[in-house]
């Protein structure tokens, strides 16, 4: 089976939360961005695949077209909790690699409300939150660390110290929420919200789109569009695996474990040849979990990750160069091809101020509660 | 329609108040792999096994797994609370409030023991204006 590359990607700035006109606006921007990075047509598209949460019942791939082109083709609305923008974009690698399409568009998008996520509840009688624990998402997550801290040790400076590097990060980023720095002191001391979270250790509510034109490699050789052609080398999807303790407490490391394992078989690579990794930091105690998850370094290592710098631009394996959920921000549905369009950028060498020099490989990874894990890996072509 | 004597209800169905004796946690076993599940279910999620559960009385022991200090809840949530994660003697993993500990993360031991109590649900009724028995945990009485 041929390869299928990114031949366009590309991503909206990501702005507050609810300040955008409407779902089908936002990602027909991101399509429209996509395709001109391309340097196609709506209607050389045979496929899309659009990812959205907050409407999924709606029908938002179809209303994208409505704003930029109704050529007829499918449409599959993909829902994956916050893997969905990576399942749309993977569904599109699928129906390629398969041999029913030659060039599809993926989109992910999503218009954000405020606040806290998670922690509904659900059935009748009384609300739960706040009598049987939390199911607020800083909580769970603050949870699934402690469980880090339990084993290794690792202390709130050392998760901390996550929020310093990624707002660092996006500094450098146009693209992102906020391009503030943000020291050690002034992440500890911000508002507590889910000990050991703060405020600055949650990823930011906001309005984004990402999209990606998707292509064998026949069709890109006969466009002229190698030259700036990304390889996919490894797409892998998992859902969580039984664990003990996972209806009460969503086992992020298990489904991320198992999704690494496919993809670096499938790439025929280890950790050690990625370049640089954009990871699911919905929150700084997560981050620290998957440089472990990932392999990108020994179980019990991840604390010295951190302290090193190793994950840092500059870095032995530079992590969420882009700034990452935590500062670039976190449209749930968009987040999995932002990610995508991160790392093309490095491997394009067009990612200016914030380039990892020499980037061949990156590494793409977003979790979903409930759970899904997508995971990909890029390659340089030229 | 205010009934002073109405009995109250249980916070979660798997939160047994018999008429006769203590409340208690039900949570349903796995015949064929020993898997505890909290919840009604058919099949086990484990194994795979069908029609494989049996009911277990769960253990009001337990030891502290993980927790969360939280400080920032929906309004009208009082502030601010632990959410811990306990692994009950002889299986079965719950999440919980505990209390009677002070909300700070050097009082609070990561694998300390703890021990299930049930008590009324701060106070909470619903729209009938029905009272809930909740459970809660409590450091262990040495």
């Amino acid at each position: 089976m041929s390869d299928v590359y990114v031949v366009g990607v590309d991503m909206t700035k990501f702005t507050k939360a609810g300040s955008t006109r409407s779902v089908s606006e936002l990602g027909a921007r991101a399509a429209l961005m996509a395709l001109d990075d391309a340097g196609l047509k709506i209607q050389q598209m045979e496929a899309l695949y659009c990812g959205n949460l907050g409407q999924a019942a709606a029908m938002v791939g179809q209303r994208v077209l409505q704003e930029i082109g109704q050529t007829g083709i499918p449409v599959v609305n993909v829902s994956n909790a916050c893997a969905t923008g990576a399942t749309a974009f993977r569904e599109a690698w699928m129906a390629i690699k398969a041999g029913v399409y030659d060039v599809c568009l993926a989109v992910g998008v999503e218009v954000m409300g405020k606040g806290l996520l998670g922690g509904g509840g659900g059935g009748g009688g009384i609300p739960k939150e706040g009598l049987l624990g939390s199911g607020t998402m800083p909580a769970v997550f603050a949870e699934a660390g402690m469980e880090h801290t339990r084993k290794y040790g690792t202390t709130f400076e050392q998760f901390a110290k996550v929020s310093v590097k990624n707002h660092h990060h996006s500094t450098l980023n146009p693209k992102a929420m906020y391009q503030i720095e943000t020291p050690l002191e002034v992440v500890m001391n911000a508002e507590m919200i889910a000990y050991p979270n703060t405020k600055l250790m949650c990823s930011v509510n906001v309005d984004g789109a990402a999209a990606a034109v998707l292509c064998s490699e026949k069709k890109a050789k006969e466009l002229g569009l190698m030259k700036r052609a990304v390889r996919v080398r490894a797409s892998a999807l998992a859902s969580d695996p039984w664990q003990e303790r996972d209806l009460v407490m969503p086992d992020v490391n298990t489904c991320t474990r198992l999704a690494a394992k496919k993809a670096y078989e499938m790439a025929g690579c280890g950790p050690e040849d990625i370049h640089l990794v954009e990871l699911h930091d919905c929150f700084a105690t997560a981050e620290i979990l998957h440089y472990e998850n990932l392999g990108l370094c020994k179980d019990g290592e991840a604390g010295r990750m951190i302290d090193t710098g190793e994950v840092a631009l500059g870095g032995r394996v530079p992590v969420n160069v882009s700034g990452g959920l935590l500062s670039k921000g976190h449209p749930l549905g968009a987040t999995g091809i932002a990610n995508i369009y991160e790392i093309c950028t490095h491997l394009r060498g067009e990612a200016e101020k914030r380039q990892v020099q020499g980037a061949r490989m990156g590494m793409t990874h977003v979790i979903g509660l409930g759970s899904a894990c997508a995971i990909h890996i890029l390659e340089k072509t030229s | 329609m205010a009934d002073a004597a109405k009995k109250p209800l249980p916070v979660v169905d798997f939160l047994k108040l018999p008429d006769i004796g203590a409340p208690y946690l039900e949570g349903q076993k796995c015949k064929k792999c020993s898997a505890v599940f909290i919840g009604p279910r058919a099949h086990c999620s484990k194994c795979g096994a069908r029609d494989s559960m049996e009911a277990t009385r769960l253990s009001n022991q337990g030891q502290l797994y993980v927790f969360s200090i939280v400080h920032r809840s929906f309004p009208g949530v009082e502030v601010p609370y632990v959410s811990a994660v306990v692994d009950l003697e002889g299986g079965g993993t719950l999440k919980g409030n505990l209390i009677n500990v002070e909300p700070t993360p050097e009082k609070i031991k990561l694998g300390m023991p703890v021990e299930v109590v049930y008590k009324d649900a701060l106070g909470r009724k619903d729209r009938e204006g029905n009272s809930y028995v909740s459970y809660f945990f409590q450091p262990a009485k040495a």
